[in-house]
């Protein structure tokens, strides 16, 4: 890959803002969150469950549901454009054609009714004006791109007749089909068998690379990230509190959620290991997003945290070269370490 | 881009709605309709129960002078052709309509219950027949069912609640067996059956009180219906003898012969059954997207 | 923990699920869930079962619970073969053997208050009522980390990992000996996964009863078991301890599921799959080995024969024709 395409910016989130209303509230599922993806990289989103992450994806693509959700604030440009500016139809256009997502279940995502070659010439033919014949052979062309095997028997079949793991190759390429700038994949895996997942990773990675595409992956396992992503941002309670390239986010964790996270994920054990060690735990739970406390939403479960985290929220600072983290005391566990 | 006022939105997002008054106007603001509903339904059970209060004159006490009298401010909604008073017999009307309605709504979701219950958790042959069953009933009109019914019990309050009541059995048997299948495969009814709870205290403590939400709903729902039937029952003259007031009575005597010189023999009683029905529906519908959104649609 | 007698001994289990389809409902096919499984798991010991979906994990998991009944074979607790009691014998039996489940969300009856919750065992089998019961299930909120005063909560109420402790509470409330956990944690946020791990620990180091762990997250199973049995297909590929295991894995299928876990290291970046093509259905099992079908090194026998369990180290059995001592596979 060129270095003018290597540097080339697809996305530029800058502050987005969506909210939500619901019967308990209202709260701020993503609060000022900024970051930018390049072509042919592979950005991470990593967090918990309620952290804002698959709403961060859901806000870039517009489909977040109104009502209850709502984006308040922030731009996403997409190669120049700012998508929240666009109006509905220019945004379908961009919708699976620039920008395409893979979701977690692969079985819901599929219409079961419609063969696999049927719904990804749909895919196609709504961007592009092919004729018929021509879509469906370029459908089992994106088929064959995924490792089908037999890719025109499976286009002629229906979702129930694939596997999971078939299933999930055929939304990929269905995504994949108009060749869009960006591709966001929330949790890809996270319903599939390891082998599988293993697999999928394998094929996600190695097509973002042949074809350029940025890539957002949007995980909670640090093993996922670690293997596939060139930078990382976590979230924790709407908030980006870190953002870094793998390899300084996993060398030198600086916010103590992220240093957290990382401790108490057991790991398949070296010989030496004792049997039943205690795992390093983070106390209490993911707050309700309803209830944040003020000043650092982390701070009630952080073991570092001094009367200024509890009165304000920390900026964003970049603690090291690239490396930025939320966290009041960032600095001294850079010192530290 | 679009901005909002947060305060706005958060009391729109029902920020109040912790405490049990809070929660009630909240919902009552988001489902509109339902709230009016309530309220008719409210003001239907009220004039049942201050019946004696609310009515002019007694219902069933006949003036022969006054027959067939016009609305006016002494009979303000006339009088029919034994000269009794129509408001007065429509305020005595809602006793029985809500009598039938009630009574036979309960026990035919009660039966419906136990059958949908023991065909659900039971399966094998009891649920076989008892399908079957079921399957028989719901082929026939609720209406002509409830007609054969009355016809070989005869016309009294006790047969005519009896008879709407049957026809009930198999919609509820139906709703509950299909939830009591669905909880029979849930982890908590695995996790009874781990700790060596019996079948049955499976089945009334653990699937019974989780199909309740879904039973409310659609108990409210056919409430409107059994008044209806009610009424059907009676303007056939199989319902409620007389002399007693009900709506769908005092529609039958009155529709062939008077309608023309005396519509308002007609009018009321046709609105007041119209508004109870009416009410419960409009009631049951939101009650329904509160309690239970699955079923929407 | 071998010199003692097992707690739990489980011998060629098998459990099959009949396919009927057609309009008269005739049995078109079966599956082959588990498919002759035994293996043994001594008091204070964690035995973990591992595998992909559909390997019988769970099967293996319910039916040693009689909550699902077995086709045939033998479940030996403390020696009683329980396996063909009736539900009356069996009730008994209930109070030494209890179940966590992965959906701390639908485990628990949303009608019921937490405290009544974990009560209702000891209700059940007559142990303690009134305020004796309170008393003990104030202790038991205790033991797995939840507060006295919230046993008057319903489930919604809670987070997803303190309703996992409420299940551990109710499965800890009859003192059972065996606690068979399936895929505890997988529905658990990193972090509560943590708590709720250290938690199970903590409590078998305290009480000394044995799991019966099962889950799809090798680490997660590696973290918290002392032996670790490999499914696939219905049948048990690998038992061993689980240093041995994972130090020195022997089946092709366990080292492939070990390769194919992505490691939290950027710097042991190996993202190339060890095996291609997904699990083949159980309703047709393949012949012979199971795996042989996506097995880099099979040979004309896997597809002919079954393999059976062989001991090629001291407590671990091995299932697979390239290991019966030749070592071929090293």
């Amino acid at each position: 890959m060129s270095e003018a395409l290597a540097t080339e910016t697809v996305l530029d989130v800058k502050n987005l803002q969506t909210v939500f209303f619901t019967n308990s509230g209202l709260f701020r599922a993503v609060d000022d969150v900024s970051f930018s993806v390049r072509r042919g990289e592979t950005l991470a989103i990593v967090g918990e469950s309620g952290c804002g992450k698959s709403v961060s994806a859901l806000s870039i693509m517009r489909l977040v549901p109104d009502p209850p959700g709502r984006i308040v604030g922030g731009s996403v440009m997409l190669e120049g454009t700012d998508l929240l500016m666009l109006d509905d139809a220019t945004m379908r256009d961009i919708r699976g054609n620039r920008i395409s997502m893979i979701f977690q279940e692969p079985m819901t995502s599929l219409n079961p009714v419609m063969r696999i070659g049927d719904q990804i010439i749909e895919a196609v033919r709504l961007h592009q004006k092919v004729s018929n014949k021509e879509a469906w052979k370029q459908a089992v062309d994106m088929l064959r791109l995924v490792r089908i095997p037999e890719p025109e028997r499976r286009a002629q079949e229906y979702p129930h007749q694939l596997s999971g793991g078939m299933r999930q190759r055929a939304m990929i390429a269905m995504a994949l089909a108009c060749r869009p700038a960006l591709l966001i994949a929330d949790e890809p895996t996270t319903a599939l068998d390891v082998t599988i997942q293993a697999q999928i990773l394998a094929l996600i990675v190695d097509l973002q690379k042949r074809l350029g595409t940025g890539l957002i992956l949007i995980t909670h396992d640090l093993g996922v990230v670690a293997q596939t992503a060139q930078r990382v941002i976590v979230m924790y309670a709407g908030k980006k509190v870190e953002e870094a390239t793998v390899e300084a986010l996993f060398e030198t964790p600086l916010h103590p959620y992220t240093r957290g996270l990382m401790a108490s994920i057991p790991a398949v054990p070296s010989p030496d290991a004792k049997a039943d060690v205690r795992l390093v735990e983070i106390p209490g739970m993911v707050p309700s997003l309803t209830k944040l406390p003020p000043g650092c939403a982390f701070a009630p479960r952080c073991k570092l945290a001094v009367d200024r985290c509890r009165q304000a929220y920390p900026p964003l600072e970049e603690a090291r070269p690239n490396h930025w983290a939320a966290c009041w005391r960032a600095g001294e566990t850079v010192e530290a370490s | 881009m679009a901005t909002i006022n947060f305060d706005a939105e958060l009391r729109r997002a029902g920020a109040n709605a912790t405490s049990g008054w809070g929660r009630f106007t909240f919902l009552a603001q988001r489902h509109v309709l339902g709230t009016v509903g309530l309220i008719i339904m409210l003001l239907f059970v009220l004039t049942a129960v201050f019946a004696d209060l609310i009515c002019r004159y007694d219902p069933l006490s006949v003036d022969s002078a006054h027959r067939l009298a016009a609305p006016s401010t002494l009979h303000w909604f006339g009088t029919d052709s034994f000269g009794r008073d129509v408001w007065s017999r429509i305020i005595h009307g809602a006793r029985i309509s809500l009598a039938v309605g009630i009574g036979s709504t309960a026990l035919g979701a009660s039966l419906g219950v136990i059958v949908g219950l023991a065909s659900g958790y039971l399966s094998g042959w009891v649920d076989l027949v008892f399908q079957r069953v079921t399957d028989i009933l719901q082929s026939l009109p609720l209406l002509v069912l409830a007609l054969v019914m009355t016809a070989a019990l005869g016309p009294s309050l006790p047969n005519v609640i009896l008879a709407i009541a049957i026809p009930l059995i198999p919609t509820v048997a139906r709703v509950i067996r299909a939830n009591t299948l669905a909880l029979r495969e849930q982890p908590f009814v695995e996790a009874a059956k781990s700790i060596g709870m019996s079948e049955m205290r499976i089945a009334l403590r653990h699937v019974l009180p989780n199909t309740i939400a879904p039973l409310i709903v659609l108990a409210t729902a056919q409430l409107g219906s059994t008044i209806l039937t009610e009424a059907s029952l009676s303007f056939l003259g199989l319902g409620i003898p007389e002399p007693y007031p009900s709506w769908g009575r005092m529609l039958s005597e009155s529709a062939a012969e008077y309608v023309r010189v005396a519509p308002w023999l007609v009018i009321f009683p046709g609105i007041a059954i119209s508004l109870a029905v009416f009410g419960t529906n409009l009631f049951g519908d939101a009650l329904r997207d509160i309690l239970d959104p699955r079923q929407r649609g | 923990m071998t010199e003692q007698r097992a707690l739990l001994e489980v011998n060629e289990l098998v459990k099959h699920y009949a396919v009927r389809g057609g309009i008269l409902r005739r049995q078109v096919g079966t599956v082959h869930a588990v498919d002759g499984v035994s293996f043994s798991l001594g008091a204070g010991e964690t035995l973990g079962l591992v595998g992909e979906s559909g390997c019988g994990k769970s099967t293996v998991a319910r039916t040693v619970l009689r909550l699902v009944e077995p086709t045939s074979g033998a479940i030996k607790l403390d020696g009683e073969d329980i396996a063909p009691l009736s539900k009356t014998a069996l009730r008994p039996y209930r109070r030494s053997m209890q179940i966590v489940f992965q959906d701390p969300f639908a485990s628990l009856n949303p009608r019921m208050t937490a405290g009544d919750i974990v009560g209702e065992p000891l209700t059940v089998h007559g142990l303690a009522a009134g305020k004796k019961k309170q008393e003990r299930v104030a202790e038991l909120f205790q033991q797995v980390g939840l507060r006295a005063d919230q046993m008057k909560n319903f489930p919604h109420q809670f987070s997803g990992g303190q309703r996992q402790r409420i299940c551990i509470a109710r499965a800890l409330s009859l003192g059972p000996r065996l606690i068979v956990c399936d895929e505890p944690v997988s529905a658990l946020d990193v972090s509560i996964q943590a708590q709720v791990i250290n938690l199970l620990i903590d409590l078998q180091r305290k009480q000394n009863f044995s799991y019966l762990f099962i889950a799809h997250d090798l680490a997660v199973v590696a973290h918290i078991s002392h032996r670790v049995a490999v499914m696939y297909l219905g049948r048990i590929v690998e038992i061993a301890d689980k240093h041995a295991l994972f130090a020195n894995p022997r089946h092709p299928y366990t080292q492939a599921l070990l390769a194919s876990v992505p490691i939290a290291n950027p710097k042991a970046k190996r993202l190339a799959p060890m095996i291609d093509g997904d699990v083949p259905s159980p309703i047709n099992p393949p012949s012979g080995c199971a795996f042989h079908t996506r097995c880099r090194f099979a040979i004309d026998r896997c597809k002919t024969e079954r393999p059976a369990l062989k001991e090629t180290g001291p407590g671990h059995q091995v299932a697979c024709w390239l290991n019966d001592g030749t070592g071929r596979n090293e």
